[in-house]
């Protein structure tokens, strides 16, 4: 089984009005390759489940000066200029989540739980619209599930069956995001032969990946 | 002494040996620079790290190591790397000792509001909600002012980030607890009197011994 696709391949996989999500924080130990890749092609009105929009040229900030996305879901974009100005000029919609509740939501949509109860935002906007459950006398709000069609993904070094480990911090939501979606596709800073990596320091099992690209050095 | 500067040296004093710490960014991040050298503190990145050391001189960044600003940072010998579901575990299981943070706003319940300014700004809450929630401890480092005007006030006027959960605010001006009867000036720092500080504070005050 052959899970390694050229760049080329990649539009493929990620249809314009798909939901995607994107690995990596600030930029750092995001899929850069792919989404300046993506930025370039013609796809468009995606719906980006993604910490942030980074800043500068890293390729979630690419994306977003080609306006790609039609909503946001993250929980900053305070550092990207061009998505402050798309969000005022009502060009697109963000909806702000606490980085938290972010990560548990997209952890529960891969997995199979129906939500979970968080304390996180009691007493605040966040609460508006969100059913309130008390345990043991402390109030929670009920978080649902988040999933996507497609994950981008990046790995540090990466197997030829799909194996991930990485370094330094780039694990983010990378390991979340890869049981969330029904597609995942990994870029491989470094792509190794099957035994490349030790089993005692896979991060991500192979199972989860279905397509691995090669990054461009 | 710089005010920013003065309020850093004053929170590094909260820190204890051993404790696990999240700082903000801004402000909070010169309270690394002031902790004592006698003791251990651990500093946890939200991003997903314990050990976060300083940023590396120019020419030897590593470009997949950056804080939770996005800028380039390095860890210390024995921290270690993690996943953001597992951060946030850190975060909002009780397991970092003390969060410091800035602050838009703070009020006589302990309310925050750090996160926006509707109609003008949306960065975003990022990981400040659950830090705030789950922190054992939550201290706000800030000026005590903007533009002259105070903002340690009776009631948040803007969205909060959390409700009832600041322990300690420390400003150029002083040391003030939040307690069920309002805020409470603990220390004071001796160039500002007692009558500058209340009238640079909208809530009443209280005035332990300490800071007559």
């Amino acid at each position: 089984m052959n899970k390694c696709i050229s760049m080329q391949d990649v539009p493929r996989h990620v249809k314009s009005g798909m939901t995607v999500m994107v690995g990596g924080f600030m930029g750092t130990g995001g899929p850069n390759e792919i989404l300046r890749f993506l930025a370039e092609s013609d796809v468009s009105d995606l719906t980006l489940i993604c910490n942030d929009t980074a800043f500068g040229d890293f390729g979630i900030a690419k994306m977003v000066e080609r306006k790609k996305f039609k909503k946001i879901i993250g929980t900053h974009i305070g550092l990207n200029a061009e998505t402050v100005r798309q969000l005022n000029d009502k060009e697109i919609e963000v909806e702000l989540i606490p980085q938290g509740t972010f990560a548990e939501r997209i952890r529960a949509g891969g997995a199979g739980l129906g939500g979970f109860l968080t304390p996180t935002g009691i007493g605040t906007v966040i609460e508006e619209g969100k059913q309130k459950i008390a345990v043991n006398g402390r109030e929670y709000l009920l978080e649902l599930p988040l999933r996507a069609d497609v994950a981008l993904l990046f790995g540090n070094t990466v197997d030829r069956r799909g194996n991930i480990r990485f370094h330094g911090s780039t694990q983010t939501f990378n390991i979340v995001m890869a049981t969330a979606a029904d597609r995942v596709i990994v870029e491989a800073e470094k792509l190794v032969d099957i035994g490349g990596i030790s089993p005692d320091d896979v991060h991500i099992p192979h199972l989860f990946v279905d397509y691995i690209v090669e990054g461009v050095k | 002494m710089e005010k920013k500067e003065y309020i850093a040296r004053r929170v590094a004093k909260e820190l204890g040996d051993g404790n696990v710490v999240n700082l903000g960014i801004g402000l909070p991040t010169l309270v690394a620079k002031y902790v004592d050298p006698a003791i251990e503190v651990f500093f946890q990145s939200e991003n997903g790290f314990i050990g976060l050391g300083g940023r590396p001189e120019e020419g030897n960044e590593d470009p997949h190591i950056v804080d939770a600003g996005g800028q380039p940072s390095s860890i210390l010998t024995g921290g270690a790397f993690f996943d953001s579901a597992f951060s946030f575990c850190i975060i909002r299981g009780g397991h970092v000792d003390a969060t410091i943070l800035g602050a838009l706003q703070v009020d006589m319940e302990g309310n925050l509001a750090n996160w926006i300014i509707p109609g003008k700004l949306t960065p975003g809450m990022g990981g400040a909600m659950d830090l705030v929630v789950g922190a054992k401890r939550v201290i706000v480092a800030m000026e005590h002012t903007v533009k002259g005007k105070p903002k340690i006030l009776k009631q948040c006027t803007l969205p909060l980030t959390a409700k009832q959960q600041v322990n300690l605010i420390v400003t150029e001006m002083g040391v003030f607890e939040v307690t069920p009867d309002g805020i409470r000036m603990i220390e004071r720092n001796p160039d500002y009197s007692v009558e500058e500080i209340r009238e640079a504070t909208e809530a009443p005050l209280l005035i332990a011994e300490s800071a007559r």
